[in-house]
């Protein structure tokens, strides 16, 4: 590897953290839109760019969709006074937003975002095409805990104290539920056909050209569902900031863009999380799924285009996952707060159990359907040189 | 797989503490510069003073969350190799539903011994 390679890759990995930046801070706009919509209120729709928002139709236009506030807010966020609280920790008080940005910017890397083709070979379009990567994903990703709980324990103050304290347990308990979840997928994906298995997020999604998990796993898809809106402490799982309770949660005593990291930080965590659940569940950047009855360039309509096809991939693979980045901002602004006990009760007794079960049920599923195909395959009867008749579908069943 | 395929990974990882490290230092050079007094220095408790320890005491309910986190998640760690060889095994009928089942059970068997023990319960 040279040091051409070496900066392309570096190249890439920028835009990609600018890309993910961009759409959190838009997600941004999009939760704020989206909340004033269901509550019947418009949203921001007043902030304007000097320049652009001067041309005729459209210039109006994007300062009624607001399109500018982000920037506005990334501004006003940079030159807002930047304060370090006298009874803080100090150390850990500035680490703890940057811990809890980190692994949101650093699981992308093994995220497959779309397809190409060299020589009709697909190849995942990924920063790092690494074997182990769901295992990558999950022991990053939990890492985002320690930026809330130092953040918590470094403000010195009671309320962030606690708020930290909860999100800990309430983070673990549904990483349990999490992983759990995802070891039908995995079981699924790693065929009978020796030498394949591995971790990969694109062996995944190949698996699923014939039928999305979702449809052939809902059970499983669910219970990953609710634990990324608990890893991700969206709204009916926002324990550690519930306002009620514990003021701000475990970023009270922040301010400026110490918060705004963690708000980006939650924010990218949640376009990630997407990205894992369209992934694992929704079939990627495949278009349909085929059913097995389907020509199979029903999910790969774009296989012979060249580039063309990879840039719809990726496109197809962002609009899955917009439409789930919008499923979160409805869910928040549609359900109230759980108490924490329920929260906690959910996740020990109704996730974890069922993630268990699911894990029980599909391993039998999947010998008895694999028993059926090795029979399917198998002819009835062998005629042995020496004559005698073997029926060897028997032999295969009482295995 | 060899190790130069995870060079990527390494570029994430400085670019991503680098990015942290830029944003908060940009905002430390880039931010309004004011007097700092009592109130600022205080533990925000709803405008009013602080009362109480720093760090209260909490339930130690979150501890036994902790441990048994621990545990369970230990032995998820334990299935994941199971789940990659799965079929594979099936395929060429080597034991594997039976063993693991057992693996399953004990864990079960667990997880029910801490519901009914109250390990998790949180009413009171």
């Amino acid at each position: 590897m040279d040091w051409i390679d070496i900066l392309l890759k570096v190249v890439f990995a920028f835009l990609m953290v600018m890309v993910v930046m961009t759409m959190a801070g838009y997600s941004v706009l999009a939760e704020r839109k989206i909340a004033s919509w269901i509550q019947g209120r418009v949203g921001p729709n007043r902030t304007a760019l000097p320049g652009l928002s001067s041309i005729p139709v459209l210039g109006p236009m994007l300062v009624k969709m607001g399109i500018w506030q982000p920037l506005a807010d990334g501004v006003k966020f940079l030159f807002k006074e930047d304060p370090i609280p006298g009874h803080v920790k100090k150390f850990y008080y500035v680490l703890a937003p940057m811990i809890s940005l980190a692994p949101a910017l650093i699981t992308m890397v093994v995220l497959p975002f779309g397809v190409y083709y060299v020589d009709g070979q697909a190849m995942p379009l990924v920063l790092a095409n690494v074997d182990i990567g769901i295992l990558f994903i999950l022991a990053v990703s939990s890492l985002g805990v320690y930026g809330i709980v130092i953040g918590g324990w470094a403000a010195n103050s009671k309320y962030p104290f606690y708020g930290g304290i909860r999100s800990s347990a309430q983070m673990i308990s549904y990483e349990l539920a999490m992983g759990m979840s995802i070891l039908p997928v995995l079981m699924w994906a790693n065929g009978p056909a020796g030498g394949l298995g591995d971790l990969t997020l694109y062996n995944v999604v190949t698996s699923q050209q014939a039928v999305w998990l979702v449809f052939w796993m809902p059970v499983p898809a669910f219970v990953f569902l609710v634990s990324l809106f608990a890893e991700t402490n969206r709204m009916p799982f926002d324990a550690p900031e519930s306002e009620t309770e514990l003021v701000g949660g475990f970023h009270t005593e922040y301010g400026s863009f110490k918060f705004g990291l963690y708000f980006v930080a939650e924010y990218a965590h949640m376009i990630i999380g997407s990205a894992v659940f369209t992934l694992l569940f929704l079939g990627g950047w495949q278009l349909f799924p085929t059913f097995g009855i389907l020509p199979d360039w029903v999910a790969n309509p774009w296989a012979g285009w060249g580039w063309i096809g990879s840039v719809l991939s990726v496109l197809v693979f962002i609009g899955k996952l917009l439409f789930f980045i919008v499923f979160f901002i409805w869910v928040r602004w549609t359900l109230p707060r759980f108490r924490y006990d329920q929260i906690m009760n959910l996740g020990w007794k109704y996730l974890v159990p069922i993630a268990l079960a699911c894990i029980f049920i599909y391993a039998l599923i999947i010998a008895g359907w694999d028993l059926m195909v090795a029979v399917e395959n198998t002819p009835a009867e062998v005629v042995q040189p020496d004559g005698q008749v073997v029926t060897q579908q028997e032999d295969l069943i009482t295995h | 797989m060899e190790v130069a395929s995870y060079v990527p990974v390494l570029i994430q990882v400085l670019l991503a503490v680098f990015m942290a490290v830029a944003i908060l230092s940009a905002s430390h050079l880039f931010g309004q510069r004011a007097r700092g007094n009592y109130i600022k220095d205080a533990a925000y408790e709803c405008g009013l003073p602080a009362e109480g320890k720093i760090h209260p005491k909490f339930s130690v309910k979150f501890y036994v969350v902790a441990m048994l986190f621990i545990l369970f998640d230990i032995e998820v760690v334990f299935l994941i190799p199971w789940v990659l060889i799965y079929r594979e095994f099936l395929a060429a009928h080597l034991p594997i539903l039976l063993p693991v089942f057992f693996f399953l059970f004990i864990l079960t068997v667990g997880l029910i011994y801490e519901m009914k023990k109250g390990g998790l319960k949180w009413e009171r």
